[in-house]
C-alpha cells in the first residue's frame, strides 16, 4: 500500500491526494461506489462530499488518538471509528439533504467498505500530528470528490446522446478515459521536466 | 515535523497485558457510540418530518383533490395533549370547512421495533388511506405492510370505528375482523393497533385539531 508521505510538507500532503496519489485514478480504490453512484454530477458529488467528510473526520480522531490506539487492535479500532462517522454523516444527509438521500442514499453506508478511507487511518493518521492528517485526509477525500464529479459530468452529459455512458459499462469506459488521461500528463511531465 | 514520529508510532509492546487491548477497543466503542448518539440526537427529528413529508405527498395523491382546496403540508400542528401520543397533523378544508385530517401515529411494538404510520381520515371519521413512513421489520416477511410491497395495507380504505364494530378492530386470531399478513402476525397487529388508537384520537379530539392556529404556541406547546 501507499508509503505514509509523511515527509513532505503541508502543501504536498495536500496534493498528493489530489493527484499523484489520488484515490480513484492512481490507487484504484474505492471503485465500486465510484463507478455505481457517477451517473450525474449531482449524485457524484454528494457522495464525494459524504467521502470527504468520513475521511477528514476520522483522520482527525485516529490521529488525536494515535497514542491510545493499542496495536494488537488497531484495525478494530479503525473500523469502529469510520463505522461511526459513516453511520453519523448517513443520519445527517438523511436530516438535511433527504431528496439526494433518495439517489444516493443505498451507497451512503457503502462508504465504510471504501479501502480509502482505511487506508488513510491505517498508513497516516495513525502515525502523524492532527494537522497533517487533516490535510491528508482533505486532499484524498478532494481527490475522490474530483474524480467522482468529472465522471458524473461526463456521463451525464454522454449519457442524453449515448444511452451506454449512463448505464454501468459507461463508467467504466469514463474512468478508463480519466485515468489514461492522467497518465499522459503524468508522462509529459516526467519526460520533459 | 510530520515526519518524525513514524519510528515512534503504533511501537510493538509485545509485553503489555492483554486487558489494555481490550480497554483501548473498549474505549473506541464508547467513542462510536457517544459519535452515533450525537449524530441521531441532532438528526432525529428532522428524519422523521422528512419521511412523513414525503409520505404526506403520497397521501396527498391518495385524497381526493375536490375535497380540499387548502394547502394541507402547510396546515400542521403538533399536538402533545396529556395522557395521549404527541402527533402531528395536517389539516384538509374546503372553503375554511375542515374534511379531513392526516395523523401521524406510532405503533412502538413491530416485530423490531418502531413503525410510523399515517393515517388520513375525513371528518365523519373513514379511514381514506394510512400508510408506513419507516419501520425496521423484516425484509421479506414484516415489510409487506409498506404500499409498495402488498395491498394489505389499503385494507383499511373506507374503514371507520363503527365497521368493523370497535371491539372488532383487531386481527381476527385476536378475535376480531381485520386479516393478518399471513407470516407477519406481529407486524400486522401492530398497525391495526396503531390505526385504531389514531382512529379513536381523532374521534376524542376532532374539535381541537381543527380549532388551533397551524403554528400556534398551543399547538406546539407540549414538543
Ligand atoms: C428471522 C425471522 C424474522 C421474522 N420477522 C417477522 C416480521 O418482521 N414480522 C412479523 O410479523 N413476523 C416475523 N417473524 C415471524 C414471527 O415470529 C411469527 O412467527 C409470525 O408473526 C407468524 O405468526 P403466526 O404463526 O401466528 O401467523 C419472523 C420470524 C423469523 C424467524
Amino acid at each position: 500500500m501507499t508509503v505514509p508521505a509523511s515527509t513532505g510538507s503541508h502543501r504536498e500532503i495536500f496534493l498528493s491526494g489530489i493527484w499523484s496519489n489520488s484515490p480513484g485514478m492512481a490507487q484504484l480504490l474505492g471503485l465500486c461506489p465510484l463507478l455505481a453512484v457517477s451517473r450525474t454530477l449531482v449524485a457524484g458529488l454528494a457522495l464525494g462530499i459524504a467521502t470527504l467528510l468520513v475521511v477528514c473526520a476520522t483522520n482527525a480522531l485516529v490521529s488525536l488518538t494515535r497514542h491510545w490506539i493499542d496495536a494488537r487492535v488497531r484495525l478494530p479500532a479503525l473500523v469502529l471509528i469510520i463505522a461511526a462517522f459513516v453511520t453519523s454523516v448517513d443520519l445527517l444527509f438523511k436530516a438535511w439533504w433527504f431528496e439526494l438521500y433518495g439517489e444516493i442514499g443505498l451507497f451512503i453506508p457503502l462508504i465504510v467498505t471504501n479501502c480509502v478511507i482505511l487506508s488513510r487511518a491505517e498508513a497516516f493518521a495513525s502515525r502523524n500530528p492532527l494537522l497533517p492528517s487533516l490535510l491528508d485526509g482533505l486532499g484524498h477525500g478532494l481527490g475522490f470528490l474530483l474524480v467522482l464529479a468529472a465522471l458524473g459530468t461526463v456521463r451525464e452529459l454522454l449519457g442524453n446522446g449515448l444511452l451506454v455512458a449512463s448505464l454501468p459499462p459507461g463508467g467504466f469506459f469514463a474512468l478508463a478515459g480519466l485515468i489514461a488521461l492522467r497518465n499522459f500528463i503524468q508522462h509529459k511531465r516526467t519526460a520533459d521536466p | 515535523m510530520a515526519g518524525q514520529e513514524q519510528e515512534l508510532g503504533m511501537p510493538v509492546r509485545a509485553n503489555r497485558p492483554g486487558w489494555q487491548a481490550v480497554a483501548s477497543l473498549a474505549g473506541f466503542a464508547a467513542a462510536a457510540g457517544l459519535v452515533v448518539g450525537l449524530a441521531w440526537d441532532s438528526a432525529r427529528e428532522r428524519i422523521a418530518d422528512n419521511e412523513a413529508r414525503r409520505v404526506l405527498v403520497e397521501l396527498s395523491a391518495v385524497l381526493p383533490a375536490a375535497l380540499y382546496d387548502n394547502e394541507p403540508h402547510r396546515d400542521m400542528i403538533r399536538l402533545a395533549l396529556p395522557d395521549d401520543e404527541p402527533r402531528q397533523i395536517w389539516r384538509a378544508r374546503r372553503a375554511g370547512k375542515p374534511v379531513a385530517a392526516v395523523l401521524t401515529s406510532l405503533a412502538p411494538d413491530g416485530y423490531s421495533g418502531q413503525i410510523r404510520l399515517l393515517v388520513a381520515v375525513t371528518i365523519d371519521g373513514r379511514i381514506l388511506g394510512v400508510r408506513v413512513t419507516s419501520h425496521s421489520e423484516t425484509p421479506g416477511i414484516g415489510d409487506v405492510i409498506e404500499a409498495d410491497k402488498s395491498a394489505w395495507i389499503g385494507s383499511f380504505d373506507g374503514r371507520s370505528l363503527g365497521e368493523p364494530e370497535e371491539s372488532r378492530w383487531r386481527l381476527r386470531k385476536d378475535g376480531g375482523d381485520i386479516d393478518a399478513i399471513t407470516g407477519a402476525t406481529i407486524s400486522s397487529r401492530a398497525v391495526v393497533a396503531a390505526t385504531r388508537r389514531a382512529m379513536q384520537y381523532f374521534r376524542r379530539h376532532r374539535e381541537d385539531i381543527f380549532a388551533i392556529p397551524a403554528g400556534s404556541p398551543a399547538a406546539t406547546s407540549g414538543d
